[in-house]
């Protein structure tokens, strides 16, 4: 079997009819990746975590090290702008929001009729 | 260990067959059993809260009365936004659990298979039947969202369905079922031991026995006992039986037959027959036609126990409506109809006559070092998916 087929059998429907209980089911689409990242997130959490315990193991580090760390001043710098373009990217859609009221932009059709008109 | 941290998925006994897991995989499969139980020990209560504080009342005011029965409870509380995030949540936390499980067990079957293939190799103990249909009991939904449930097969000789039935339960159980998966079954032997100290049965007959966990304790408490474990599906029967080798158990012939016709077996011919979480499983069809086989098969003297969550009769009407989310929405269509039946009856009916129902309550037996110490009261909460049974036991008249 190819790699590829295994990951679309892996993620194989149950016979069945599946409830859905959120208000529609786009809603509850996205609780189940917002359920997939958290654990990914977790995931990641822990290979961090068994990373640290092997380069103390191995000498690398010691125990405390990684937690008593205290970036410095241009460290601090560049992870505040990273974190502002992360919380950026995340509530994008939100921003746009608010950068959509008061707009009133044409429609896509009435924008159409303007291309198609013929001279 | 204490009460208060879960066991990892590494604490489960990497028997030969099962599939091995990476750091992220066991990370992924330790975050869904925390999932599960953050679920049921934290979100859980509210459910509770919603129905007291809410809906009962909402229930009283619209229709003069306390709430009926189960399905009226349903119907009320799928409106509630609490009820209906955490059932979301516990829905898909089944699906993620069956996908990571499959992910895992798909990336090594090749090797899986071999290994399965090579202890099964000329081994007479295992008898399967490629003629032998799938009851509608087991084919018409996929039982606990798994998909394939237990038979289904993707190429020859192939396990995956057994294979990751045998490490994705521990994210459902969190560990309870002890490190084969078999705390039920441990249970049921010691039990036989110490309160049946007479008891030696010769021939003994598991029926559903779907991977072997709780047979293979019985297999084990009995050496000398000639064991034969049925099931329709052939690729949880091909791992069952290469798991109990691997596990040392040569007693157990595994055989591919539908428990509503075991007529290759004589009359009288087993002193003692079980199933482990099997009856809910069954249908209304089927399940008069295999309590008329054991009746049948059992020598007289001997014993069936069924293992299996207590029947739903007495219990207040909440209790019922949360045990009974698995029919409605986690593919287990017949739990319910299956908790309500008159079983003293359907057992009468079945050839063994009126007799009072034996019931003997069971928690799970497991390595309390390793998995924790659990209590009736600990576990109970969860309606319906804590490993504390009622074994129900019929005596075949002498
Ligand atoms: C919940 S599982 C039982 C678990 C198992 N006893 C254990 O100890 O882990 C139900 C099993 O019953 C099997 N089954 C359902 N109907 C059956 C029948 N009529 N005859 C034989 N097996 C059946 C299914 O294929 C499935 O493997």
């Amino acid at each position: 079997m190819k790699a590829t087929e295994k990951i679309s059998l892996a993620a194989k429907k149950a016979k069945g009819a599946r409830p859905y209980f959120l208000a529609d089911k786009q809603t509850e689409q996205t609780l189940s990746m917002v359920m997939t990242l958290a654990m990914e997130l977790q995931v990641a959490n822990e290979r961090i975590a068994s990373l640290e315990s092997l380069l103390v193991q191995k000498g690398v580090l010691s125990q405390g090290e990684l937690d008593a760390y205290q970036p410095n001043k241009d460290e601090v710098a560049q992870r505040s702008l990273a974190t502002q373009a992360f919380l950026s990217r995340l509530l994008r859609l939100t921003q746009q929001g608010k950068q959509e009221m008061g707009e009133n932009p044409p429609s896509m059709e009435a924008i159409q009729a303007i291309l198609t008109q013929t001279k | 260990m204490s009460n208060e941290t879960l066991p990892s998925w590494l604490a489960l006994t990497q028997h030969e067959v099962m599939a091995k897991a990476s750091h992220d995989d066991v990370a992924r499969l330790n975050f869904l059993t925390h999932l599960n139980v953050h679920l049921s020990s934290q979100i859980l209560p509210g459910v509770r809260e919603v129905y007291e504080q809410e809906v009962k009342p909402a229930i009283i005011e619209a229709t003069g009365s306390e709430p009926q029965d189960r399905h009226q409870i349903r119907s009320a509380m799928l409106d509630h936004p609490y009820y209906q995030f955490w059932s979301a949540l516990r829905r898909n936390t089944m699906e993620m659990r069956h996908q990571v499980g499959r992910g895992v067990v798909l990336e090594q079957i090749e090797d899986i298979v071999a290994k399965v293939d090579a202890l099964n190799q000329g081994a007479d103990t295992l008898e399967l039947d490629d003629a032998l249909p799938i009851p509608d009991n087991v084919g018409l939904v996929d039982i606990h969202c798994q998909p394939g449930c237990y038979y289904e097969e993707y190429f020859p000789n192939d396990v995956t369905v057994a294979a990751s039935y045998d490490i994705g339960l521990f994210v459902t159980t969190a560990g309870l079922l002890g490190g084969l998966s078999d705390g039920g079954g441990q249970a049921i032997a010691k039990w036989l031991k110490e309160q049946q100290p007479g008891f030696a049965p010769k021939r003994i007959l598991d029926i559903g026995c779907t991977i072997g966990h709780n047979i293979v304790p019985l297999a084990e408490a009995f050496p000398d006992a000639e064991v034969i474990a049925v099931d329709v599906a052939r690729p949880s029967l091909r791992y069952a039986h290469a798991r109990a080798k691997a596990l040392g158990v040569n007693n157990i012939r595994f055989v591919q037959a539908n428990g509503e016709d075991l007529s290759r077996y004589a009359d009288g011919s087993f002193d003692l027959i079980s199933t482990s979480m099997f009856l809910h499983e069954t249908s209304h069809q089927s399940m008069p036609n295999i309590l008329a086989e054991i009746h049948r098969l059992l020598a007289p003297g001997g014993v069936c126990l069924h293992l299996e969550q207590p029947q739903y009769d007495g219990m207040p009407v909440f209790e019922q409506f949360m045990r009974d989310w698995d029919t409605y929405f986690n593919n287990e269509p017949y739990w319910g109809p299956m908790h309500e039946l008159d079983l003293a009856q359907m057992v009468a009916d079945s050839g063994f006559g009126a007799q009072p129902l034996e019931q003997i309550g069971l928690v799970s037996l497991v390595d309390e070092s390793i998995f924790g110490k659990r209590s009736a009261g600990d576990a109970g909460e969860d309606y319906g998916r804590a490993p504390v049974w009622n074994a129900f036991l019929i005596w075949k008249a002498a």
